[in-house]
Protein backbone atom coordinates (compact mmCIF):
# COMPACT_ATOMS: atom_id res chain seq x y z
CA UNK A 1 0.00 0.00 0.00
CA UNK A 2 2.93 2.28 0.89
CA UNK A 3 4.96 1.70 -2.08
CA UNK A 4 2.07 2.21 -4.09
CA UNK A 5 1.62 5.25 -2.95
CA UNK A 6 5.00 6.30 -3.46
CA UNK A 7 5.07 4.89 -6.64
CA UNK A 8 1.90 7.40 -7.93
CA UNK A 9 3.78 10.00 -5.93
CA UNK A 10 6.59 10.13 -8.49
CA UNK A 11 4.19 10.05 -11.79
CA UNK A 12 2.23 13.21 -9.98
CA UNK A 13 5.64 14.74 -9.39
CA UNK A 14 5.53 15.40 -13.14
CA UNK A 15 3.85 18.65 -11.83
CA UNK A 16 6.27 20.01 -9.54
CA UNK A 17 9.25 22.17 -10.24
CA UNK A 18 12.27 20.43 -10.95
CA UNK A 19 15.12 22.91 -10.06
CA UNK A 20 18.45 21.93 -11.03
CA UNK A 21 21.65 24.22 -10.12
CA UNK A 22 23.70 25.50 -13.38
CA UNK A 23 27.10 26.82 -11.13
CA UNK A 24 28.87 28.01 -9.20
CA UNK A 25 31.36 26.97 -11.34
CA UNK A 26 30.26 26.77 -14.88
CA UNK A 27 33.08 26.85 -18.07
CA UNK A 28 29.97 29.12 -20.02
CA UNK A 29 30.79 31.75 -17.32
CA UNK A 30 33.56 34.24 -17.06
CA UNK A 31 33.78 33.48 -12.86
CA UNK A 32 31.28 32.00 -10.17
CA UNK A 33 27.59 32.54 -10.63
CA UNK A 34 24.76 30.16 -9.71
CA UNK A 35 21.92 29.80 -12.32
CA UNK A 36 18.99 28.29 -10.09
CA UNK A 37 17.22 26.78 -13.44
CA UNK A 38 13.49 25.73 -12.65
CA UNK A 39 12.90 23.06 -15.60
CA UNK A 40 9.42 21.52 -17.25
CA UNK A 41 11.11 18.38 -19.45
CA UNK A 42 14.07 20.01 -20.88
CA UNK A 43 12.15 23.43 -21.20
CA UNK A 44 12.96 26.70 -18.87
CA UNK A 45 10.35 27.76 -16.68
CA UNK A 46 12.49 30.26 -15.06
CA UNK A 47 15.39 30.74 -13.28
CA UNK A 48 17.00 32.34 -10.40
CA UNK A 49 20.57 34.08 -10.43
CA UNK A 50 22.46 33.99 -7.17
CA UNK A 51 25.34 36.06 -7.08
CA UNK A 52 27.98 37.31 -4.50
CA UNK A 53 30.24 34.17 -4.35
CA UNK A 54 33.22 37.17 -5.07
CA UNK A 55 31.66 40.53 -3.75
CA UNK A 56 34.68 41.76 -2.75
CA UNK A 57 33.32 45.48 -1.39
CA UNK A 58 35.46 47.21 -4.41
CA UNK A 59 33.06 50.56 -3.26
CA UNK A 60 33.52 50.43 0.50
CA UNK A 61 37.57 49.79 -0.36
CA UNK A 62 37.16 53.48 -2.56
CA UNK A 63 36.14 55.29 0.60
CA UNK A 64 39.51 54.31 2.22
CA UNK A 65 41.68 54.74 -0.73
CA UNK A 66 42.91 57.34 -2.82
CA UNK A 67 41.78 58.52 -6.67
CA UNK A 68 45.26 56.85 -7.47
CA UNK A 69 44.58 53.61 -5.67
CA UNK A 70 41.22 53.26 -6.92
CA UNK A 71 42.28 53.05 -10.34
CA UNK A 72 43.68 49.63 -9.38
CA UNK A 73 40.67 48.03 -8.01
CA UNK A 74 38.70 49.27 -10.95
CA UNK A 75 40.77 46.55 -13.18
CA UNK A 76 39.62 43.76 -10.62
CA UNK A 77 36.40 44.40 -12.04
CA UNK A 78 35.17 43.93 -15.47
CA UNK A 79 39.33 42.34 -16.15
CA UNK A 80 38.72 42.17 -19.67
CA UNK A 81 37.51 46.00 -20.11
CA UNK A 82 40.61 47.03 -17.23
CA UNK A 83 41.89 50.01 -19.83
CA UNK A 84 38.43 51.74 -20.16
CA UNK A 85 37.48 51.29 -16.43
CA UNK A 86 40.61 52.95 -15.60
CA UNK A 87 39.59 55.32 -18.06
CA UNK A 88 36.37 56.16 -16.24
CA UNK A 89 38.32 57.02 -13.15
CA UNK A 90 40.46 58.98 -14.84
CA UNK A 91 37.97 60.92 -16.35
CA UNK A 92 35.73 61.83 -13.76
CA UNK A 93 38.54 63.25 -11.58
CA UNK A 94 39.72 65.15 -14.51
CA UNK A 95 36.55 66.64 -15.17
CA UNK A 96 35.96 67.50 -11.54
CA UNK A 97 39.66 69.27 -11.57
CA UNK A 98 38.87 71.02 -14.63
CA UNK A 99 42.20 69.38 -16.03
CA UNK A 100 42.64 69.55 -19.57
CA UNK A 101 44.97 66.51 -21.09
CA UNK A 102 47.10 66.66 -23.68
CA UNK A 103 46.05 66.14 -27.37
CA UNK A 104 48.09 62.90 -27.34
CA UNK A 105 47.07 61.32 -24.18
CA UNK A 106 43.55 61.28 -25.62
CA UNK A 107 44.21 59.78 -28.67
CA UNK A 108 46.57 57.33 -27.35
CA UNK A 109 43.77 56.59 -24.70
CA UNK A 110 41.61 55.72 -27.62
CA UNK A 111 43.59 53.45 -29.38
CA UNK A 112 44.29 51.45 -25.94
CA UNK A 113 40.11 51.43 -25.67
CA UNK A 114 39.84 49.88 -28.93
CA UNK A 115 42.71 47.83 -28.82
CA UNK A 116 40.85 46.04 -25.63
CA UNK A 117 37.41 46.29 -27.60
CA UNK A 118 38.82 44.10 -30.14
CA UNK A 119 40.64 41.62 -27.31
CA UNK A 120 37.64 41.34 -25.04
CA UNK A 121 35.57 40.54 -28.09
CA UNK A 122 38.20 38.38 -29.39
CA UNK A 123 37.63 36.28 -26.38
CA UNK A 124 34.35 35.81 -26.07
CA UNK A 125 34.16 34.84 -29.71
CA UNK A 126 36.08 31.96 -28.90
CA UNK A 127 34.46 31.35 -25.55
CA UNK A 128 31.12 31.45 -26.83
CA UNK A 129 32.27 29.28 -30.14
CA UNK A 130 33.43 26.59 -27.88
CA UNK A 131 30.48 27.06 -25.34
CA UNK A 132 28.27 25.76 -28.62
CA UNK A 133 30.52 22.87 -29.29
CA UNK A 134 33.10 24.52 -32.21
CA UNK A 135 36.37 23.91 -30.02
CA UNK A 136 38.35 25.45 -33.28
CA UNK A 137 37.39 28.75 -32.33
CA UNK A 138 38.62 29.01 -29.03
CA UNK A 139 42.17 28.19 -30.43
CA UNK A 140 41.69 31.00 -33.29
CA UNK A 141 40.52 33.60 -30.78
CA UNK A 142 43.19 32.96 -28.60
CA UNK A 143 46.06 33.06 -30.97
CA UNK A 144 44.78 36.36 -32.61
CA UNK A 145 44.39 37.63 -29.01
CA UNK A 146 47.83 37.16 -28.36
CA UNK A 147 49.39 39.51 -30.67
CA UNK A 148 47.50 43.11 -28.50
CA UNK A 149 48.68 41.25 -25.14
CA UNK A 150 51.68 41.03 -26.85
CA UNK A 151 51.54 45.36 -27.37
CA UNK A 152 50.14 45.78 -23.89
CA UNK A 153 52.80 43.82 -22.38
CA UNK A 154 55.67 45.77 -24.63
CA UNK A 155 54.01 49.07 -23.76
CA UNK A 156 52.95 48.41 -19.78
CA UNK A 157 54.37 45.83 -18.73
CA UNK A 158 51.41 43.68 -17.74
CA UNK A 159 48.63 41.66 -19.81
CA UNK A 160 45.76 41.89 -18.92
CA UNK A 161 45.31 44.05 -15.59
CA UNK A 162 47.12 47.36 -16.96
CA UNK A 163 46.70 49.73 -14.87
CA UNK A 164 48.31 52.11 -16.97
CA UNK A 165 46.57 55.35 -17.03
CA UNK A 166 46.70 57.73 -13.84
CA UNK A 167 44.51 61.12 -13.12
CA UNK A 168 46.06 63.32 -16.27
CA UNK A 169 47.55 61.06 -18.46
CA UNK A 170 49.22 57.95 -18.49
CA UNK A 171 51.92 56.27 -16.33
CA UNK A 172 54.80 56.89 -18.73
CA UNK A 173 54.58 57.18 -22.43
CA UNK A 174 54.02 53.96 -24.71
CA UNK A 175 57.01 52.31 -25.85
CA UNK A 176 58.50 53.68 -29.57
CA UNK A 177 57.63 49.87 -31.05
CA UNK A 178 53.60 50.90 -30.06
CA UNK A 179 52.65 52.70 -33.37
CA UNK A 180 54.43 50.17 -35.77
CA UNK A 181 53.12 46.75 -34.14
CA UNK A 182 49.64 48.20 -33.57
CA UNK A 183 49.56 48.94 -37.50
CA UNK A 184 50.83 45.55 -37.88
CA UNK A 185 48.36 43.64 -36.11
CA UNK A 186 45.81 45.44 -38.03
CA UNK A 187 47.07 44.30 -40.93
CA UNK A 188 47.41 40.55 -39.42
CA UNK A 189 43.75 40.73 -37.79
CA UNK A 190 42.62 41.98 -41.27
CA UNK A 191 43.48 39.06 -43.07
CA UNK A 192 42.40 36.91 -39.90
CA UNK A 193 38.82 38.29 -38.89
CA UNK A 194 36.92 36.63 -42.14
CA UNK A 195 38.10 33.47 -41.21
CA UNK A 196 36.18 33.70 -38.02
CA UNK A 197 33.12 34.36 -40.61
CA UNK A 198 34.43 31.55 -42.12
CA UNK A 199 34.23 28.98 -39.05
CA UNK A 200 31.60 29.93 -37.39
CA UNK A 201 29.59 32.40 -38.48
CA UNK A 202 28.04 30.50 -41.72
CA UNK A 203 27.92 27.80 -39.87
CA UNK A 204 24.76 25.62 -40.71
CA UNK A 205 25.19 24.26 -37.22
CA UNK A 206 26.20 27.27 -35.32
CA UNK A 207 23.04 29.54 -37.08
CA UNK A 208 20.71 26.47 -35.82
CA UNK A 209 21.27 27.26 -32.63
CA UNK A 210 21.75 30.75 -32.56
CA UNK A 211 19.32 32.18 -34.75
CA UNK A 212 15.57 32.99 -33.11
CA UNK A 213 16.95 32.27 -29.82
CA UNK A 214 16.65 34.33 -26.55
CA UNK A 215 14.22 36.68 -28.19
CA UNK A 216 14.88 39.98 -26.15
CA UNK A 217 12.78 42.88 -27.66
CA UNK A 218 13.81 46.78 -27.55
CA UNK A 219 11.10 47.50 -24.79
CA UNK A 220 12.93 44.73 -22.38
CA UNK A 221 16.78 45.72 -23.49
CA UNK A 222 15.78 49.48 -22.39
CA UNK A 223 13.83 48.31 -19.53
CA UNK A 224 16.56 46.59 -18.14
CA UNK A 225 18.84 48.56 -18.83
CA UNK A 226 20.23 46.40 -20.82
CA UNK A 227 23.47 48.03 -22.98
CA UNK A 228 26.56 47.34 -25.30
CA UNK A 229 26.78 44.98 -28.26
CA UNK A 230 23.65 42.65 -26.45
CA UNK A 231 21.03 45.75 -26.25
CA UNK A 232 22.26 46.96 -29.60
CA UNK A 233 21.42 43.58 -31.14
CA UNK A 234 17.66 44.83 -29.94
CA UNK A 235 18.37 47.86 -31.96
CA UNK A 236 18.56 49.80 -28.45
CA UNK A 237 21.40 53.19 -29.45
CA UNK A 238 22.96 52.81 -26.49
CA UNK A 239 26.35 53.67 -27.37
CA UNK A 240 27.98 56.35 -25.17
CA UNK A 241 30.54 56.92 -27.42
CA UNK A 242 27.92 58.40 -29.88
CA UNK A 243 25.64 59.85 -27.39
CA UNK A 244 28.40 61.59 -25.31
CA UNK A 245 32.00 61.89 -26.95
CA UNK A 246 35.21 61.31 -25.10
CA UNK A 247 38.55 60.96 -25.66
CA UNK A 248 39.45 61.19 -29.60
CA UNK A 249 35.74 59.90 -30.20
CA UNK A 250 34.65 63.11 -31.62
CA UNK A 251 37.44 63.32 -33.95
CA UNK A 252 36.67 59.88 -36.28
CA UNK A 253 34.23 58.70 -38.22
CA UNK A 254 32.52 55.32 -36.99
CA UNK A 255 29.14 53.77 -37.21
CA UNK A 256 26.89 52.41 -34.13
CA UNK A 257 26.27 48.70 -34.95
CA UNK A 258 22.62 48.30 -34.03
CA UNK A 259 20.60 45.18 -35.21
CA UNK A 260 17.32 44.05 -35.38
CA UNK A 261 17.05 40.46 -35.16
CA UNK A 262 17.08 40.71 -30.92
CA UNK A 263 18.42 37.03 -30.78
CA UNK A 264 21.39 35.49 -30.10
CA UNK A 265 22.63 35.56 -33.84
CA UNK A 266 21.96 39.41 -33.73
CA UNK A 267 24.12 40.24 -30.49
CA UNK A 268 26.88 38.01 -32.31
CA UNK A 269 26.30 40.23 -35.25
CA UNK A 270 26.61 43.11 -33.56
CA UNK A 271 30.02 42.20 -31.85
CA UNK A 272 31.68 40.92 -34.75
CA UNK A 273 30.92 44.11 -36.86
CA UNK A 274 32.21 46.21 -33.94
CA UNK A 275 35.86 44.30 -34.65
CA UNK A 276 35.68 46.22 -38.26
CA UNK A 277 34.65 49.33 -36.65
CA UNK A 278 37.47 49.44 -33.85
CA UNK A 279 39.74 48.47 -36.18
CA UNK A 280 38.55 51.78 -38.60
CA UNK A 281 38.74 53.74 -35.65
CA UNK A 282 42.60 52.48 -34.52
CA UNK A 283 43.44 53.16 -38.26
CA UNK A 284 42.33 56.43 -38.28
CA UNK A 285 44.42 57.86 -34.95
CA UNK A 286 47.27 55.49 -35.46
CA UNK A 287 49.32 57.69 -37.81
CA UNK A 288 47.98 61.31 -36.05
CA UNK A 289 49.52 60.56 -32.93
CA UNK A 290 50.41 63.99 -31.64
CA UNK A 291 53.37 64.98 -30.33
CA UNK A 292 53.41 66.11 -26.41
CA UNK A 293 53.27 65.15 -23.13
CA UNK A 294 51.90 62.47 -22.10
CA UNK A 295 50.59 63.42 -18.68
CA UNK A 296 49.21 66.87 -17.62
CA UNK A 297 51.00 68.92 -14.76
CA UNK A 298 48.83 67.25 -11.29
CA UNK A 299 49.20 67.77 -7.51
CA UNK A 300 50.49 65.08 -6.48
CA UNK A 301 47.93 64.30 -3.81
CA UNK A 302 44.70 64.18 -5.53
CA UNK A 303 41.55 66.78 -3.73
CA UNK A 304 38.22 67.19 -5.24
CA UNK A 305 36.54 69.81 -4.52
CA UNK A 306 33.23 68.93 -2.71
CA UNK A 307 30.12 68.03 -5.21
CA UNK A 308 29.15 65.04 -6.79
CA UNK A 309 30.66 63.89 -10.65
CA UNK A 310 29.19 61.40 -12.37
CA UNK A 311 30.98 60.02 -15.73
CA UNK A 312 29.84 57.36 -18.57
CA UNK A 313 31.94 55.66 -21.40
CA UNK A 314 31.52 52.90 -23.38
CA UNK A 315 33.20 49.21 -22.04
CA UNK A 316 33.37 46.22 -24.48
CA UNK A 317 30.34 44.81 -22.73
CA UNK A 318 28.09 47.93 -22.15
CA UNK A 319 27.72 51.52 -20.31
CA UNK A 320 30.05 52.07 -17.12
CA UNK A 321 28.73 54.91 -14.97
CA UNK A 322 30.75 56.29 -12.17
CA UNK A 323 29.02 57.94 -9.72
CA UNK A 324 30.93 60.43 -7.09
CA UNK A 325 30.43 62.03 -4.15
CA UNK A 326 33.18 63.67 -2.86
CA UNK A 327 33.43 66.17 0.65
CA UNK A 328 36.36 67.87 -0.28
CA UNK A 329 38.94 64.92 0.91
CA UNK A 330 41.66 63.10 -0.91
CA UNK A 331 39.18 59.62 -0.81
CA UNK A 332 35.81 59.68 -1.95
CA UNK A 333 32.89 60.09 0.68
CA UNK A 334 30.70 57.47 -1.64
CA UNK A 335 31.85 56.31 -5.32
CA UNK A 336 29.07 53.95 -7.09
CA UNK A 337 29.71 52.02 -10.23
CA UNK A 338 27.00 50.94 -12.51
CA UNK A 339 28.29 48.30 -14.19
CA UNK A 340 26.47 46.93 -17.70
CA UNK A 341 27.21 43.09 -16.59
CA UNK A 342 25.25 43.80 -13.60
CA UNK A 343 22.32 44.83 -15.79
CA UNK A 344 22.58 42.86 -18.13
CA UNK A 345 22.43 39.49 -15.92
CA UNK A 346 19.29 39.95 -14.98
CA UNK A 347 17.50 40.57 -18.18
CA UNK A 348 18.65 36.29 -18.36
CA UNK A 349 14.98 35.30 -16.60
CA UNK A 350 13.12 37.45 -19.28
CA UNK A 351 15.04 36.27 -22.31
CA UNK A 352 15.71 32.18 -21.35
CA UNK A 353 12.15 31.35 -20.37
CA UNK A 354 10.64 29.12 -22.36
CA UNK A 355 13.80 27.80 -24.50
CA UNK A 356 15.79 24.94 -23.66
CA UNK A 357 18.07 24.46 -21.53
CA UNK A 358 20.93 24.14 -24.48
CA UNK A 359 19.83 27.31 -25.35
CA UNK A 360 20.60 28.75 -22.10
CA UNK A 361 24.21 28.32 -22.85
CA UNK A 362 23.97 29.83 -25.90
CA UNK A 363 22.14 33.01 -24.19
CA UNK A 364 24.18 33.18 -21.36
CA UNK A 365 27.09 33.41 -23.41
CA UNK A 366 25.69 35.74 -26.18
CA UNK A 367 25.36 38.33 -22.94
CA UNK A 368 29.32 37.80 -22.33
CA UNK A 369 29.02 38.47 -18.85
CA UNK A 370 31.86 38.92 -16.79
CA UNK A 371 30.79 37.92 -12.93
CA UNK A 372 33.60 40.01 -11.02
CA UNK A 373 32.40 42.86 -13.03
CA UNK A 374 28.29 41.99 -11.06
CA UNK A 375 29.33 41.03 -7.92
CA UNK A 376 32.23 44.45 -7.64
CA UNK B 1 4.94 69.81 -7.83
CA UNK B 2 5.57 72.43 -5.20
CA UNK B 3 7.62 70.38 -3.21
CA UNK B 4 10.12 69.99 -5.51
CA UNK B 5 13.55 71.49 -4.63
CA UNK B 6 16.20 72.23 -7.44
CA UNK B 7 19.49 72.78 -6.47
CA UNK B 8 22.28 74.99 -8.27
CA UNK B 9 25.45 74.89 -9.24
CA UNK B 10 25.36 70.90 -9.98
CA UNK B 11 26.56 68.83 -12.75
CA UNK B 12 23.62 67.60 -14.23
CA UNK B 13 19.86 68.89 -13.29
CA UNK B 14 18.65 67.52 -10.17
CA UNK B 15 15.20 67.03 -8.47
CA UNK B 16 14.59 66.20 -4.36
CA UNK B 17 11.43 65.43 -3.90
CA UNK B 18 10.21 63.91 -0.65
CA UNK B 19 9.86 60.39 -0.64
CA UNK B 20 6.40 59.86 -0.62
CA UNK B 21 6.55 62.04 -4.14
CA UNK B 22 9.26 59.50 -5.73
CA UNK B 23 7.08 57.22 -7.26
CA UNK B 24 4.27 59.69 -8.49
CA UNK B 25 6.82 62.06 -10.31
CA UNK B 26 8.86 59.14 -11.63
CA UNK B 27 5.70 58.01 -13.27
CA UNK B 28 4.92 61.20 -15.21
CA UNK B 29 8.64 61.62 -16.28
CA UNK B 30 8.70 58.58 -17.53
CA UNK B 31 5.03 58.58 -19.10
CA UNK B 32 5.05 62.37 -20.33
CA UNK B 33 5.91 62.48 -24.56
CA UNK B 34 8.41 65.58 -24.52
CA UNK B 35 10.17 64.22 -20.95
CA UNK B 36 10.05 60.68 -21.71
CA UNK B 37 12.60 59.04 -18.90
CA UNK B 38 12.47 55.44 -20.28
CA UNK B 39 15.90 54.14 -19.10
CA UNK B 40 17.37 54.08 -15.88
CA UNK B 41 21.06 54.29 -15.86
CA UNK B 42 22.07 53.91 -12.13
CA UNK B 43 19.65 53.85 -9.04
CA UNK B 44 22.25 54.13 -5.43
CA UNK B 45 22.00 55.66 -1.86
CA UNK B 46 24.45 57.85 -0.35
CA UNK B 47 25.05 57.71 3.54
CA UNK B 48 25.10 61.34 4.50
CA UNK B 49 24.77 60.36 8.56
CA UNK B 50 22.20 62.31 9.22
CA UNK B 51 20.09 61.42 6.64
CA UNK B 52 20.14 58.56 3.25
CA UNK B 53 19.99 60.17 0.11
CA UNK B 54 18.52 57.85 -2.89
CA UNK B 55 19.77 58.82 -6.15
CA UNK B 56 18.41 57.84 -9.37
CA UNK B 57 20.43 58.99 -12.76
CA UNK B 58 17.30 59.02 -15.40
CA UNK B 59 17.73 59.32 -19.10
CA UNK B 60 15.76 59.44 -22.46
CA UNK B 61 16.68 57.12 -24.82
CA UNK B 62 14.82 59.43 -27.89
CA UNK B 63 16.18 62.99 -26.53
CA UNK B 64 19.09 61.93 -24.99
CA UNK B 65 18.98 64.23 -22.20
CA UNK B 66 19.24 63.38 -18.22
CA UNK B 67 17.64 64.16 -14.86
CA UNK B 68 19.03 62.96 -11.42
CA UNK B 69 16.32 61.96 -9.59
CA UNK B 70 16.91 62.42 -5.74
CA UNK B 71 14.81 61.80 -2.54
CA UNK B 72 16.11 62.07 1.30
CA UNK B 73 15.33 59.92 4.25
CA UNK B 74 15.73 60.87 7.57
CA UNK B 75 14.96 58.05 9.45
CA UNK B 76 17.78 56.22 10.17
CA UNK B 77 16.05 53.17 12.32
CA UNK B 78 13.71 52.42 9.59
CA UNK B 79 14.18 53.86 5.79
CA UNK B 80 11.48 53.44 3.81
CA UNK B 81 10.77 54.25 -0.27
CA UNK B 82 8.38 53.53 -2.99
CA UNK B 83 9.71 50.96 -5.24
CA UNK B 84 10.03 52.57 -9.07
CA UNK B 85 9.93 48.44 -10.19
CA UNK B 86 6.72 48.87 -12.07
CA UNK B 87 8.49 51.30 -13.92
CA UNK B 88 11.61 50.24 -14.22
CA UNK B 89 12.27 46.32 -14.11
CA UNK B 90 15.92 47.05 -13.82
CA UNK B 91 15.35 49.00 -10.55
CA UNK B 92 14.02 45.80 -8.81
CA UNK B 93 17.75 44.62 -8.85
CA UNK B 94 19.31 47.80 -7.82
CA UNK B 95 16.70 48.19 -5.14
CA UNK B 96 18.02 44.93 -3.60
CA UNK B 97 22.02 46.10 -3.72
CA UNK B 98 20.60 49.22 -2.22
CA UNK B 99 18.79 46.99 0.39
CA UNK B 100 21.48 44.61 0.98
CA UNK B 101 24.45 47.28 1.43
CA UNK B 102 22.08 50.32 2.95
CA UNK B 103 19.35 48.62 4.43
CA UNK B 104 17.05 51.04 2.90
CA UNK B 105 13.32 49.48 2.58
CA UNK B 106 11.38 49.29 -0.28
CA UNK B 107 7.88 49.33 -0.23
CA UNK B 108 5.70 47.20 -3.43
CA UNK B 109 9.28 45.73 -4.02
CA UNK B 110 8.34 41.69 -5.17
CA UNK B 111 11.28 40.33 -3.97
CA UNK B 112 13.54 42.41 -1.70
CA UNK B 113 15.80 40.11 -0.51
CA UNK B 114 19.53 40.67 0.15
CA UNK B 115 21.98 40.68 -2.99
CA UNK B 116 25.32 39.55 -2.18
CA UNK B 117 25.78 39.07 1.79
CA UNK B 118 24.36 37.06 4.15
CA UNK B 119 21.52 37.95 6.43
CA UNK B 120 22.98 38.46 9.54
CA UNK B 121 25.65 40.63 8.05
CA UNK B 122 25.44 44.49 8.59
CA UNK B 123 24.22 47.19 6.00
CA UNK B 124 28.26 47.90 5.23
CA UNK B 125 27.98 51.06 3.09
CA UNK B 126 26.69 52.89 6.07
CA UNK B 127 29.06 54.84 7.20
CA UNK B 128 28.60 53.86 11.13
CA UNK B 129 29.37 50.44 10.08
CA UNK B 130 32.28 48.59 12.07
CA UNK B 131 33.84 45.20 11.29
CA UNK B 132 36.90 44.64 13.44
CA UNK B 133 37.65 40.90 11.82
CA UNK B 134 37.60 42.49 8.11
CA UNK B 135 38.07 45.77 7.79
CA UNK B 136 41.01 47.40 9.23
CA UNK B 137 40.99 51.14 10.50
CA UNK B 138 43.98 53.32 10.00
Amino acid sequence: MMSEEIIKDVIVGENEDYIINMGPQHPSTHGVLRLEVCLKGETVKYLVPHIGYIHRGIEKMCEANTYQQIIHLTDRMDYLSAHINNEAVCMIVEDAMQVEVPERVKYIRTILDELNRIASHQLWWCAFGMDLGALTSFFYGLRDREHILDIFEESFGSRLLHSFLCPGGLMHDVHPNFQKRTKEFIKYFKTKLPEYDQLLTGNIIFQNRAIGIGHMSRETAIGYGVTGPSGRGSNFACDVRKIAPYGAYDKVQFNEILETGCDVFARYKVRMAEMWESMSIIEQLIDNIPEGDYTAKMKPIIKLPAGEYFRRVETARGELAVYVVSDGNKSPYRMKFRTPNFSNLFVMNEIASGYKIADLIAISGSLDLVIPDIDR
Amino acid sequence: MPEAVFPEGTQLLEVIVPARKLFSLAERLKSDPILAFDYLISQTAVDFTTKFTVVCHLDSVKFRHMLVLKTELTDRENPVVDSLTALYPTAEFFEREIFDLFGIRFNNHPNLKRLFLEDDYGFPLRKDFRDEINIIER
